[in-house]
């Protein structure tokens, strides 16, 4: 009771007194209109049209087992979407992913023709995906090269070594042990990648939001310099972020491996833009410094029930990736011209009141 | 002492030279095992397979030079090519050089999208070409629905006219050979060139010596989606055949080509001479592979890893001999 009071005299003190027109807002916009304009909230009011588009659109729609079979579609690209945003939000980006996972991919299918059993072809698995991720973040912040150089690179290294390794051949036989990883259970209908998946969300979101580690990366995203001067490592906290990256994509990996049972040089070709469009469509900025977990995680649903809407029409995989490319422009593009709408209107009126 | 310390500073400002003769000394390396690879024949040929990664990588040079990227350039070329080839199959009287034009005009409004998308809503060329990257390539599937143009739908003037042999060089490779004469007096001597590089050096600068930044870079998204767009035609006559998959992840091969070239990605540093070589050692490479007995399969592992290596040779260069024009010029 008493300290609602001192709240509230705090608040008389920085609300507006009718008589003066100059005082500091304590947010940009009312609460009220704050909370709906944000685009989280945007996001959720998407996932519900694209949820009810697809009643619409199939009667088996509905049925849990076929809502389980939806998450697959998304959930590994998810799944490096976590760390990506962490690393877009540090100003960086990383367009190896894809090929990190051929490669992980590869080194698990070599491993179990070695006879390695299921506990070493995880840990190979995620072991080469830290290692490739290592290797970016190495480089990058050694020579002080644009991550996307790189990575352009290290997108056909990466690639270019499993299909020395594979040529146009394929691995398959992976033990029955190791299928679950991608085909188990967990609970009922609910599979285990994507109870991974909401866990490492949790994960995620603690690290970016309530750590320390968090607070640095948005401070290197908004400012590197300015990080640096106050006591980051940033080349360091890049390079972390570069092998979080890299390791996720060999988790990946490991998944996607155990859910279609065969390895190709040619697995998961053109993830990379899919993720960083789960990505940049969860509201992180492309420019760093800006971005939370939970947009991210209501994206990937997002994109996931439209590719499954678009599925159930019978819509090839090439003409989704016009809608994932329009999507692209779109999100990022929308933002800009509202702003500058916004302002424009701001300057006129500000001219017809002086 | 001092001047032997700016003579190899010199050398290595002018790095086309020793990627130059990193391409010869390659060229005359497999020449001694393979006497036939070093024949004109032979050369002729490489220069031929290696001309519309020419042609683009110098039009992606002036893209990456104002500080922008263009990873469309492939699906570009895609849809362009697939475009004249239905054009071509329902109106088979089409003169090639009405085909021609339509190729490079068609080209160069997909590029024109993006420059727009760039100057006019200022979205990061990264995002506005990775996504037009995938929107071009899957109109080229809308067009064609999924089917194949072959050959013998096509008419033998548009097959003709990349092929035809003058001097023992290929029409496509005296396209190339023009447009690198044209590219490189557009650079030197006319005032959009020079325009250009100035708003890649400093575009802080630019603007207040009166340069629009976003106009410019509009400008070389238009070259080099009109490049593109020629180069979807040669591309579709060349190999007599327009699909959906046409080119397929062609644009890491032009960066490639660019980032060899000593192409800074930071902008403001690149020359069209450097984007030759570049993507004359990438054809080098790939045409040597099966001669020298090593599986294609090493080809897209070996890019990359050039790749890699170029760019750290190239942070490391551009830090010891300074930046960009305001150095030359105290000298």
């Amino acid at each position: 009771m008493n300290r609602q009071t001192t709240q509230q005299t705090a608040r008389q003190g920085i609300m507006p007194n009718t008589q003066h027109d100059r005082y500091l807002p304590n947010t940009l916009n009312g609460a009220w209109r704050g909370r709906v304009l944000r685009w989280e909230t945007l996001l959720m009011l998407f996932v519900v049209l694209a949820f009810f588009a697809n009643t619409q659109l199939s009667p088996y729609f509905l049925d849990p087992w076929s809502l389980s079979d939806a998450t697959f579609n998304f959930t590994e690209k998810a799944i490096i979407a976590l760390p990506m945003a962490l690393l877009i939000i540090a100003r960086d980006i990383d367009l190896s992913v894809a090929s990190t996972i051929a490669l992980s991919s590869v080194a698990m299918g070599a491993a179990n023709s070695a006879g390695i059993d299921t506990a070493g072809m995880v840990a190979i698995g995620a072991g080469t995906g830290l290692l490739a991720g290592l290797f970016n973040g190495y480089i990058i912040t050694r020579f002080d090269i644009p991550a996307i150089v790189v990575t352009i690179g290290t997108m056909s290294l990466y690639r270019g070594i499993a299909y020395i390794v594979l040529g146009d051949g394929v691995y398959r036989d992976y033990p029955p042990a190791f299928a679950f990883f991608g085909q188990g259970y967990v609970y009922g209908v609910i599979s285990f990648e994507f109870t991974l998946f909401l866990l490492l969300s949790a994960v995620f979101a603690v690290v970016l939001h309530k750590t320390t580690f968090g607070r640095r990366v948005f401070a290197i995203g908004n400012n590197p310099t300015a990080a640096l001067f106050s006591g980051i490592n940033v080349k360091r906290h890049r390079m972390a972020l570069f092998t979080l990256v890299g390791l996720f994509s060999g988790v990946a990996a490991i998944l996607l491996t155990s859910r279609i049972g065969s390895t190709r040089p040619s697995i998961a070709m053109g993830w990379e833009l899919e993720v960083i469009t789960m990505v940049v469509l969860g509201g992180v900025s492309i420019m760093g410094g800006a971005g939370s977990i939970a947009g991210v995680f209501i994206a990937v649903f997002l994109m996931g029930l439209v590719t499954f809407g678009m599925g159930l029409l019978n819509v090839p995989g090439i003409v989704m990736s016009i809608f994932t490319g329009m999507l692209l422009i779109g999100v990022i593009g929308t933002p800009i011209i509202w702003r500058r709408i916004l302002q424009a209107h701001k300057i006129r009126s500000k001219m017809k009141s002086g | 002492m001092t001047k032997t310390h700016t003579a190899i500073g010199k050398i290595l400002a002018h790095r086309e030279w020793i990627l130059a003769a990193i391409i010869v000394v390659m060229t005359a390396g497999i020449g001694t095992q393979e006497p036939f690879f070093i024949t004109p024949n032979n050369l002729s040929e490489l220069l031929d397979d290696t001309a519309i990664l020419i042609m683009l990588a110098m039009v992606q040079m002036l893209v990456i030079v104002t500080r922008c990227i263009d990873l469309s350039v492939a699906s570009n070329l895609a849809l362009t090519g697939m475009i004249v080839a239905l054009v071509n199959v329902a109106h088979p009287d089409t003169p090639a050089l009405v085909t021609l034009a339509m190729s490079i005009g068609i080209g160069a409004v997909l590029g024109a999208f993006n420059g727009v998308l760039v100057w006019l809503v200022g979205i990061p060329s990264i995002v506005v070409t990775l996504g037009t990257m995938s929107i071009y390539r899957g109109m080229v599937f809308l067009l064609s629905g999924g089917e194949w143009v072959n050959a013998h739908e096509m008419t033998p003037q548009f097959l003709a006219f990349p092929r035809e042999v003058t001097l023992g060089l290929t029409t496509l490779s005296w396209l190339a050979i023009i447009m690198i004469g044209i590219i490189a007096l557009f650079c030197r001597y006319s005032a959009t060139g020079r325009a250009i590089f100035a708003i890649g050096g400093n575009p802080k600068a630019a603007v207040y010596a009166g340069l629009n930044v976003g106009k410019y870079q509009f400008i070389t998204f238009c070259i080099s989606g009109a490049m593109a767009g020629l180069c979807g035609y040669l591309w579709v006559s060349r190999f007599a055949v327009a699909y959906t998959e046409v080119a397929l992840a062609f644009e890491l091969q032009v960066v490639a080509a660019c980032v060899i070239g000593g192409i800074s990605i930071a902008g403001g540093i690149g020359s069209v001479w450097g984007a030759v070589l570049g993507a004359l050692f990438l054809g080098l490479i790939k045409n040597a592979l099966p001669v020298l007995g090593i599986s294609p399969f090493w080809q897209m592992a070996i890019s990359g890893g050039v790749i890699v290596l170029a760019v750290i040779v190239n942070s490391r260069s551009e830090k010891q001999v300074g930046r960009r024009i305001l150095r030359e010029v105290h000298q």
